[in-house]
């Protein structure tokens, strides 16, 4: 290779190595700052500012899924399967909500440890199918969802 | 093989042997992209969760995967044109960045799309989304740049080392869902394992992307041919094929 190209072929690599080293590192140091959201878990630890406005996600607990009489105001639990979290929310419900399902909320918690959320997000999974498949999954064993099949 | 490399580099070997490929690339495109969408539209099953909404991944997922793909073209032709100076890959540079551009533009929307009655809402600063928005202004920030300078030389060089910079997001944008918790899931198609998707939805999809790139491939072959008769008008085999 000629001189010249072989040179401009180390920078033009040598560059892209720096780039990559400094967006590494960035990406290091903002590690945490980047998630969308806190775990129940994290907020457990409280880890999560106290009153202030911050995210929280993970499954919907089954079970836990109450509508209060008159109103739009639901009470539901959020789980990391390692905490939970009791979340309380005033308005309508993405379609995608349900329990045993993913779900992203936005809020502050209160004094007492309560999620007052005033956006709730539903976290869809990577999985696809079609109804009638999930039917039969459903009638054989309700825990099994359609995936690496 | 060298040689190969060097017919490659050359605007008029280029234009010949595009000009001969064109007519079965867009036979290629338009079948794939008719019948991944007819398929995929019409016949593919609902999902059990989402119902018909889902079927808004057939234009989604294409086109964010060669939004991501299309940028490596970019970079890679970005720096050929540094190191060897070769016109094909100055040109390659250019045109391919409005066209990603697009693409991405495509994915952010019918993403948005899809998440409001998905999510519940169309839009949130999450690391997949966000850092694909990024991918938009590097690519538009790309072609900027080429339009900004009256020499095209400077132009060309300013533009490529933006997208060497750029390169640096892609893989972060791949595996931005499995790094931080995101509200985007993660991937359905996975290199490594088999796909999370029923095979009646996924045929159609592959056939999609199939197709998509295929389209893509000639958007940008014509959009080099016309930038190639733009920058060669004087020399004699263009002058010769405007006399025709």
């Amino acid at each position: 290779m000629h001189p010249v190209r072989k040179k401009r072929l180390i920078f033009v690599l040598s560059f892209v190595f720096v780039v990559s080293a400094a967006t590494g590192l960035l990406f290091y140091a903002l590690k945490d700052e980047l998630n969308l959201f806190y775990t129940p878990t994290q907020i457990a630890n409280k880890e999560a500012p106290p009153g202030q406005k911050i995210r929280a996600g993970g499954m919907v607990v089954e079970g836990s899924f109450r509508r209060l009489d008159d109103s739009l105001q639901v009470i539901f639990e959020v789980t990391d399967y390692e905490s939970t979290l009791t979340v309380t929310y005033q308005g309508i419900l993405p379609n995608l909500f349900a329990e045993k399902e993913g779900v992203v909320v936005t809020g502050r918690l209160n004094d007492e440890g309560l999620f007052v959320a005033d956006e709730v997000m539903a976290k869809h999974d990577e999985n696809y199918m079609p109804p009638e498949l999930q039917d039969t999954l459903k009638s054989s064993d309700s825990s099994v969802t359609y995936k690496n099949k | 093989m060298w040689q190969f490399f060097h017919k490659l580099g050359s605007p008029k070997w280029f234009y010949n042997i595009s000009g001969k490929l064109m007519p079965y690339l867009a036979f290629v495109a338009i079948t794939l992209l008719v019948v991944g969408a007819v398929w995929g539209l019409a016949f593919a099953p609902m999902d059990y969760k989402q119902g018909n909404s889902f079927r808004i991944i057939y234009i989604h997922v294409p086109t964010a995967f060669i939004a991501l793909a299309g940028y490596y073209l970019m970079a890679i032709a970005g720096a050929i044109s540094l190191i060897w100076r070769m016109k094909m890959a100055g040109i390659m540079l250019k045109v391919s960045a409005p066209i990603g551009a697009a693409m991405t533009f495509l994915a952010l929307f019918t993403g948005a799309v899809w998440g409001k009655p998905t999510w519940g809402t169309y839009w949130v600063w999450d690391a997949r989304i966000t850092s694909m928005l990024i991918l938009l202004f590097l690519y538009l920030g790309i072609f900027a740049l080429m339009q900004a300078f009256t020499r095209e030389e400077l132009a060309e060089k300013s533009a490529a080392i933006l997208a060497l910079v750029g390169t640096v997001n892609i893989p972060i944008i791949y595996k931005s869902v499995d790094w931080w918790y995101t509200l985007h899931q993660p991937a359905t198609l996975k290199l490594t394992e088999k796909p999370s998707m029923h095979p009646d939805m996924l045929w159609p999809l592959l056939i999609m992307i199939a197709g998509v790139y295929a389209f893509y491939a000639l958007a940008v072959i014509l959009h080099a041919r016309v930038e190639i008769l733009r920058r060669e008008k004087k020399t004699g085999w263009v002058q010769a094929l405007v006399k025709q």
